[in-house]
């Protein structure tokens, strides 16, 4: 009984913590500011390949995926202040800019470092209950989606950052008034959340197979985790994981992969049918 | 009804427009009798993805529904019509898989957009909901490579694609090279036609009321949401009919041309070309198709990193669209050496009331 259980639970927090990593940078942006980053893909590509790249040269691998999410975080800085700034009075406009620079990253990628490097085994080895054996590394990818979640909290809540930014948030005239740097919150915001990304892909680098258009794979679940959660990562994003996760792994535990994959879509569409602004909004108006 | 082709939604509607649309028109008829038959075929293949161009148009410029999905339908018709074309068993009958093929692709649209339009997705979200649709199912015909998963005799083959179907046939006659591309002018010189009437007509005018103000057109007692979804529906259909032409012109269809970067593609020529004009995505669209396909020979990334730079500029420079502002520009000029009052002409643009 207890295997099975707990067999359960691993494929629960297998795509739990797929779900959280991939989407909490997208989320913080478009939280703050409204805007959907859709080279989020490339950042996580981003942060896989330096991943790889520096173990490849002899870094070890946990110091490696933390070089890689400030990597992807810089890069983020850097792409705010030279393109998506312009952006926040034309939310859609910033969706086109940021595709188009997903575009020129990856065919760019493809056409500077060819369609596949050499990758890195997943470490950690593996652990037994029961009858089945699971991967410990997966667990520890659990406990990373975690780990970002009570960051994002601290970060939001419990520090002076995290007051500027939530005011920025919701009245980004009146903090610039009363002296909120409000420029420079957004950069630091876009930063943190690309940097979020990079992180995911350093985490699953290990995992799967490196190519320039690896983004894709994670953006469909961040996308439909970000548009279930709506626009508040610690009470939107964390429940529609959980809520998603759990639909894929009945699909997944009763009818396979690709039926677990679509069905989430389908249940996304039901969702957004009957909560057209996302869980946090209930979640928040509960809370009050 | 017929002089709804020119009207306050759609730009070039003087004697000197039509005249160079005459020419135009005159020029691409008697191609074939100059080009050699490869040629022909190349610009038969530009050709099929007017349609999607111009649906996108119909939806994001007119509508102001930012839609992902074009090459979701196209792909919907696109595997429709090969599977149906094998099942049918080829012949005449595929003209039928053409219009079952489309008609799959509206039923889709409406079901997607029942559930977006009514689930009041607008903005951004439409965007990435219609591309999280569109990404999945290029993802779901990717593992189909097995033999199990198959339709009737049609297999669908996973990354590979499908292949096998008969292009369109009528009697013993294919409808290939010069004959197609004749029919092809035919059909977008109808759709063109035909969508320039639409946008011009009552219906057209709540369809752009909406993308003005929404809550403005539901409190002067129109449905938001039917208009919407109709406008999705044609202008998805649109993209199936680009689907369902394509595969009949390679005979073969691959999951490719359904996910990344072909999803972005329609987005670029309409973005770039002038979402809110017909006209302008129409040629914009035509130019872009034609240059991607020439560096396309040199390398495929190249000609793709030109793409998104074009789209990132195009937002950048010119949000409205290249050829439709420089066609402004020009206009502007023209009128002012002619010495003609410009104001109250040319259509209502986004922003202006």
């Amino acid at each position: 009984m207890l295997p099975e259980l707990f067999s359960l639970f691993y494929q629960f927090a297998d795509v739990f913590a797929f779900l959280i990593l991939a989407s909490a940078g997208l989320a913080i942006v478009f939280g703050m500011m409204g805007v959907i980053n859709m080279a989020h893909g490339e950042f996580i590509m981003c942060g896989a390949y330096v991943t790889v790249g520096l173990v490849n040269l002899g870094v070890p691998l946990p110091l490696a995926q933390i070089a890689a999410a400030f990597t992807a975080g810089l890069i983020g800085v850097v792409i705010e202040i030279l393109v998506v700034r312009k952006f926040y009075k034309r939310p859609l406009d910033s969706l086109l800019a940021t595709w188009g620079l997903s575009l020129i990253v990856t065919q760019g990628m493809l056409i500077v470092v060819g369609s596949s490097i050499r990758g890195i085994g997943t470490p950690e080895g593996s652990f037994a209950v029961g009858d089945y054996t699971f991967s410990t590394y997966r667990i520890i990818l659990f406990a990373c989606a975690l780990a970002v979640l009570v960051g994002i909290y601290i970060l939001f809540m419990r520090t002076r950052f995290g007051v500027i930014a939530r005011a920025t948030m919701q009245n980004a005239g009146m903090a610039q008034a009363l002296g909120a740097r409000t420029g420079r919150i957004y950069a630091i915001s876009f930063g943190i959340g690309a940097g979020l990304a990079g992180l995911c892909g350093a985490l699953y680098a290990p995992t799967m197979t490196l190519i320039p258009t690896m983004g894709a794979t994670f953006i469909v679940e961040s996308f439909v985790t970000v548009v279930v959660g709506g626009a508040n990562v610690l009470l939107g994003t964390a429940p529609a994981a959980m809520l998603l996760a759990l639909v894929r792994m009945a699909l997944n535990a009763s009818y396979g992969q690709i039926i677990g994959q679509i069905g989430m879509l389908f249940a996304v569409i039901a969702i957004i049918r009957i909560l057209p602004e996302g869980l946090s909004s209930i979640l928040a108006r509960r809370g009050r | 009804m017929l002089s709804l082709v020119n009207g306050p939604q759609t730009s070039g509607n003087g004697r000197g427009f039509w005249l160079a649309f005459l020419a135009v028109l005159t020029v691409a008829l008697i191609y074939p009798v100059f080009a050699d038959s490869y040629d022909v075929g190349n610009f038969s293949y530009f050709l099929i993805w007017i349609f999607m161009a111009l649906g996108l148009s119909l939806i994001w410029g007119y509508g102001g529904m930012l839609t992902f999905g074009q090459t979701f339908f196209f792909g919907i018709a696109g595997y429709g019509y090969g599977v149906l074309a094998i099942v049918l068993g080829g012949s005449t009958t595929t003209i039928a898989a053409l219009i079952l093929s489309v008609l799959v692709a509206v039923l889709a649209a409406a079901v997607l957009g029942y559930f977006m339009i009514w689930g009041r997705i607008s903005g951004m979200f439409f965007g990435i909901v219609t591309l999280a649709a569109t990404l999945s199912l290029a993802f779901f015909l990717g593992q189909t490579a097995g033999p199990e998963w198959h339709i009737g005799e049609a297999r669908l083959n996973g990354f590979n694609g499908m292949k096998g179907m008969d292009p369109l046939t009528v009697g013993d006659i294919y409808i290939e090279g010069t004959i197609l591309y004749y029919v092809l002018i035919a059909l977008i010189v109808a759709v063109y036609l035909g969508l320039r009437m639409l946008v011009n007509s009552r219906i057209g005018n709540v369809i752009v009321a909406i993308r003005e103000d929404p809550q403005r057109a539901e409190m002067l007692g129109y449905d938001v949401r039917k208009y919407q979804l109709l406008t999705f529906c044609i202008g998805s259909g649109l993209a199936g009919l680009s689907g369902a032409l394509y595969t009949s012109w390679g005979q073969f269809i691959t999951p490719s041309s359904i996910g990344l970067p072909a999803a972005a593609m329609p987005i670029i020529w309409v973005a770039f070309s002038g979402r809110s004009d017909l006209t302008a995505t129409l040629v914009g669209s035509f130019l872009l198709l034609f240059g991607f396909q020439t560096i396309t020979i040199y390398s495929q990334q190249a000609a793709l990193v030109l793409m998104g730079a074009l789209l990132l500029g195009t937002v950048m420079v010119m949000p409205q669209g290249f050829i439709f502002g420089v066609a402004q520009i020009a206009s502007r000029r023209w009128r002012r050496l002619a010495g003609r009052d410009s104001a109250g002409d040319g259509p209502l643009r986004d922003g202006e009331t």
